[in-house]
């Protein structure tokens, strides 16, 4: 039973970091198995380290947007809803999660279009200049928001965003309320409960949101593909480099990135507490 | 005050949720085919009549029936034994299996895919139906072990014990007394596993050979939109499709959610 997780998949991850030694004969295109640095040392060129570099801050940027929406929401859901609206909400922020990956992302394409849904708001609220403002920024603008960085950042925020909500949600209802209410009659002011008691306790639901958030865009190729400019990430490069390239080795090296980013960070939120509030 | 303040909050977060999908369904009326203009200049209900013509997109309906039928088959029954072994018995390296379990949800789906794609490889298993259906396996077993492991974590052990003190055997045992209670909670798990596998694309650009899956097909619109009113039907299609399993396996596991207990 086990041996299908044993031998398939863990086999497969391992003949994966053997590839990552390898490296690909330029002249036959075949893959020599030498073991060798080659692919390692591929890693550092400029290119590659500034779409690693890239992809890593999109990583950090969308896990904090994703933390300051989820937050308001996943609160809202463990202290305030009740009965039918609490059920309400809990199943409006399933259906997304579980929905259509692809569905959602063709929404987006229809909304962020230049003749699209936001671009028609922007007109009638005659905020055109706002969202010319944004799109004439450097780094993150391009000539219409699906061709532009912010409108791969905003899809990302969306596709994640109730693998945020769902465990925050989860660590602020274990909060019994004694404690909030010892809390208050200490003489806290809200504001105060919430940054030394709520916040805390809800921390390792925010790690364990995270680390879907986190690990999601890292490994995402096709948002990017689809929205936004054309600069690479690191998913795009890993497929590209196996497709298109056939140089499996080269996408095992830079996959293991990734790999190692998230193993560090599922250690730190591991010691956060962060797998109980899965 | 404050708590208005935080619903406004909550309400407009859920919005920021389902307003591209509502959106998706509006543009499958649309009249326009050429581009994605808004507001659409008017609403029509011919496309669903030229997307129920199209060949390409029924077979790759199908085909994703099939293999997500097959997947749900085999997570069902790995993921079953997985969640009885973990649930209680505690034995060396469990901690390192229950953590094995969680790699294929927690690590990129690229990196399944690719690692598969290359274990494939290794192995010389050419791509076929049933790599996909083993690729889409590896994460759905988790689903269905999720689902079975918080419902067996809240059966009575007293059931249990009782069965084995009146004389039934292990096999009786979960014949009569673990499989009827865990029912709903392994039916929820299968269709969630179920949803999961139909529009599951990342593992399948890595396992997949010649075949399209209806993911597959809707990547390619979207890449290289071709037919804009067909896209924009199968979307709804999809949209319909997986609600509805997703709703049911909800109303199964009600009682298991943490919210609830």
């Amino acid at each position: 039973m086990l041996l299908w997780f044993g031998v398939i998949y863990l086999g497969s991850l391992f003949a994966l970091l053997a590839n990552a030694f390898f490296r690909l004969d330029d002249f036959t295109g075949q893959v020599v198995r030498e073991v060798g640095f080659s692919n390692f040392v591929a890693l550092l060129e400029p290119a590659n380290l500034d779409s690693a570099r890239r992809t890593i801050v999109m990583a950090i940027a969308v896990t904090l947007a994703c933390t300051v929406l989820a937050f308001p929401l996943a609160y809202y859901m463990a202290r305030h809803a009740r009965g039918a609206q609490k059920a309400a909400l809990y199943i409006a922020v399933m259906l997304p999660l579980w929905s259509s990956y692809l569905v959602r992302l063709y929404a987006w394409k229809l909304l962020l279009a230049k003749e699209g849904a936001i671009s028609w708001l922007a007109q009638q609220l005659h905020a055109q200049w706002l969202l010319d403002l944004l799109l004439s920024t450097p780094a993150i603008g391009g000539p219409s928001l699906s061709f532009s960085t912010l409108g791969t950042f905003i899809v990302f925020v969306y596709m994640w965003l109730p693998f945020m909500v769902l465990p925050i949600m989860a660590a602020i209802e274990r909060i019994p309320s004694s404690t909030l209410e010892a809390s208050a009659d200490l003489g806290a002011r809200p504001a105060q409960t919430f940054r030394s008691v709520i916040l805390p306790l809800a921390l390792p639901g925010v790690a364990a949101g995270s680390i879907f958030t986190f690990s999601l865009t890292l490994g995402d190729f096709i948002i990017p593909q689809v929205i936004g400019d054309s600069t690479l990430y690191i998913g795009q490069i890993v497929y590209r480099q196996q497709g298109v390239a056939g140089n499996i080795p080269f996408a095992a090296a830079f996959s293991l990135v990734p790999i190692v980013v998230i193993g560090v960070y599922l250690w730190l939120a591991k010691r956060k507490g962060a797998f109980d509030a899965l | 005050m404050r708590s208005n303040w935080l619903r406004w909050c909550a309400w407009a977060v859920v919005l920021f949720l389902h307003i591209p999908l509502a959106l998706i369904v509006l543009y499958a009326f649309s009249a326009e085919d050429k581009s994605y203009v808004f507001p659409p200049p008017a609403l029509t209900t011919q496309w669903f009549a030229v997307a129920w013509e199209r060949e390409d997109v029924w077979a790759a309906i199908k085909l994703s029936f099939q293999v997500a039928a097959c997947s749900t088959a085999v997570a069902l029954v790995l993921g079953t034994l997985a969640a009885a072994a973990l649930a209680r018995a505690s034995f060396f390296g469990r901690d390192v299996i229950s953590l094995l379990l969680i790699l294929p949800i927690a690590l990129p789906g690229i990196i399944t895919g690719i690692a598969l794609r290359s274990g494939l490889h290794t192995l010389e298993i050419p791509f076929s139906f049933w790599t996909i259906v083993i690729g889409h396996a590896t994460f759905c077993v988790v689903v269905v072990f999720n689902n079975a492991v918080a419902r067996l974590r809240r059966l009575n052990p007293n059931l249990i014990e009782a069965s084995m003190d009146l004389g039934a055997d292990g096999f009786q045992t979960v014949r009569y007394i673990i499989l009827p209670q865990m029912g709903s909670a392994l039916l929820a798990g299968a269709l969630l596993a179920f949803a999961l596998s139909f529009d599951e694309v990342i593992v399948t650009t890595f396992t997949a050979g010649q075949q399209t899956t209806l993911p597959l097909w809707m990547l390619q619109e979207l890449i290289r939109p071709r037919q804009r009113p067909v896209t924009n039907v199968v979307a709804v299609v999809i949209i319909a499709l997986t609600f509805i399993p997703i709703l049911v396996a909800y109303l199964l596991t009600r009682a298991d959610e943490p919210g609830h207990r």
